[in-house]
């Protein structure tokens, strides 16, 4: 069925508006990080700089001492810290849960259905309890005390996440591997692990823009550069008293840089996955 | 010991590590929760005194508490309603013979990956009273004769909130929408074009049908998603001005942290799970009859 031509003109200027609408906050940070404070303050706003100033940019990758750089990347450093370990723990905890509850059915089954539900579970509910934890343990204000709490998001969606994937494997050949006389572990480490290696990577990947994304907890647990993690650090910037808009767009533009990178390798799964109704946003 | 009897252990040793962090972390919390709520406790400590359904019924007297539920649930229907509009209308147009179809679609994945706080700090900048994207181009264009402050004013702070989580959050709908319109026979179409089905018809017969369910999932989502917004409001407004935008989620965090209120915070943070665990449970029965495990 061809279009008119009328109807396919409109139709790409409607993808041409979509198309700036998605990029303009976009381009606007990157507007911002290059021009110069005094292009970014004289009005009437010039939409092209007068130059390109790129300082912001060295200035957020320089450490040294008493710098914003170096605010940065402590920060930096934490996010990856918290990330890498929420990450590492999730999936040791989750891969074989998920198999148990996609091969052994039986009475641990309707747990799933508590650990989807815990997932959804607003983080109020149990914020209050978590820093009187954290704060007797000594946790507050640590890296590992995040990836404690940042578990209750990563650990359920993961276990999620590879229930559906073990789902999707044919499972003639762990119960040959069973038959053999392989235990369960060694089945699971040499038979079924190797055939969802995708999964356990797109997993991760996941369980790192979940980690990367979080706000309430890193906000609400840590108080300086020792834990905080990125996205806490520029949120007080940003709703604080910061007033080089040029060097917060630049953060920002580093910060959200290594999520967009892993959102463009998870894309296809992504789509596969939401056809399912399994994702969450 | 028989097979059967092996199979149910190991099912059971294998969730065992999951278990037990789940029932630290969360089954443990949500009881103390629980039992705070029920007390005058301290953020910081100090003596507890058990005062019943004291913070309960204080909540659900107040106007903090009141305001924060009404400005979630208007916050909530205006993103998840335009969400769910805008996102249909993209998939529907991101399907149609496009030129450069796949980098179009490929857009999408931007907002969806770009963190919250990012998200929120850039359109922060854009509405800039000083010096923002929206006031130079609206006043250059001549719809604006001055600067306005788009997040200073109670009139518009919530609307301007709304719009960045709507731009963040459309395109997770279309994505859903485009998988599901893949399963669309192109024939049905065509034949309902044959017919003489106009566009709405063809619409509602043909491809209605098709993306129903993972749209209801999806705008369920979402829902639950919203209710507990905090980070976007956090970084644009900090719930201001005058408590235009302060939602549940922010109201129990002031209580609980700000003003150091761990029993009556509690309360809140429970009273806010009660309300979303109608959303969670019609998520689960959604899914439970999409999938039958």
């Amino acid at each position: 069925m061809k279009p008119s031509r009328l109807a396919s003109i409109a139709l790409h200027l409607a993808a041409v508006a979509f198309a700036a609408v998605i990029l303009a906050p976009i381009a606007w940070m990157v507007l911002l990080s290059v021009s110069s404070t005094k292009d970014l303050t004289t009005l009437p706003f010039r939409w092209i700089p007068a130059e390109l100033d790129l300082s912001r940019y060295a200035e957020l990758i320089h450490y040294a001492d008493n710098t914003r750089g170096k605010a940065f990347l402590l920060a930096l450093r934490n996010t990856i810290t918290v990330a890498a370990g929420t990450t590492a723990v999730a999936l040791v905890c989750a891969v074989p849960a998920a198999w148990s509850f996609s091969r052994f059915r039986g009475r641990q089954s309707p747990l799933l259905g508590v650990v989807i539900a815990i997932y959804m579970m607003p983080a109020t509910a149990i914020v209050v309890p978590l820093y009187r934890i954290l704060s007797g343990a000594g946790l507050l204000n640590t890296p590992i005390g995040l990836i404690l709490v940042d578990c209750t998001l990563v650990l359920p969606f993961a276990i999620w996440l590879m229930k559906s994937n073990f789902d999707a494997v044919p499972s003639e050949i762990e119960e040959a591997a069973f038959v053999d006389g392989a235990g369960v572990l060694k089945t699971l480490w040499l038979v079924t692990l190797p055939m969802v290696r995708p999964a356990l990577a797109t997993t991760a990947l996941f369980a790192i823009l979940n980690v990367w994304d979080e706000f309430l907890y890193a906000f609400i647990f840590t108080s300086d550069s020792r834990a905080q993690t990125l996205v806490v650090t520029i949120a007080n910037l940003a709703s604080g008293r910061e007033s080089d808009y040029g060097l917060l767009a630049t953060a920002g533009l580093l910060t959200a840089l290594p999520p967009i990178l892993i959102g463009i390798v998870l894309q296809r799964t992504l789509v596969s996955g939401l056809a399912q109704g399994g994702i969450k946003g | 010991m028989t097979w059967g009897g092996r199979r149910a252990l190991a099912g059971w040793l294998l969730i065992a590590p999951a278990l037990v962090v789940i029932l630290a972390i969360v089954g443990w919390p949500l009881i103390q929760t629980v039992r705070i709520s029920f007390t005058d406790a301290n953020l910081i400590g100090g003596e507890e005194h058990w005062v019943g359904l004291a913070n309960y019924a204080r909540a659900l007297g107040s106007r903090d508490f009141l305001g924060a539920l009404r400005t979630t649930v208007l916050f909530t229907l205006v993103t998840v309603s335009a969400e769910i509009v805008i996102g249909v209308l993209v998939a529907l147009m991101l399907d149609q013979p496009l030129h450069g179809r796949r980098f179009f679609r490929a857009l999408l994945v931007l907002p969806w990956a770009m963190p919250t706080v990012i998200n929120a700090m850039s359109w922060r900048l854009i509405y800039n009273p000083d010096f923002g994207a929206l006031n130079a181009l609206l006043t250059q264009v001549g719809i604006l004769s001055s600067y306005r402050s788009w997040l200073g004013d109670p009139a518009t702070a919530l609307w301007a909130v709304a719009v960045a989580d709507i731009w963040k959050t459309f395109p997770l709908v279309s994505m859903i929408v485009l998988a599901a319109l893949q399963t669309v026979p192109r024939e049905q179409i065509e034949a309902a074009h044959i017919d003489g089905a106009n566009a709405w018809r063809r619409f509602q017969v043909v491809i209605l049908p098709a993306i129903a369910g993972p749209l209801l999932v999806a705008a369920v989502l979402r829902t639950i998603e919203v209710m507990k917004v905090f980070d976007i409001i956090y970084v644009m407004t900090r719930g201001g001005p005058v408590n235009s935008t302060r939602t549940l989620s922010m109201q129990v965090y002031q209580e609980a942290f700000a003003s150091l209120r761990a029993g009556s915070g509690a309360s809140q943070g429970l009273l806010v799970l009660l309300f979303t665990t109608v959303l969670i449970a019609a998520y689960l029965k959604i899914v439970k009859r999409r999938a039958p495990a």
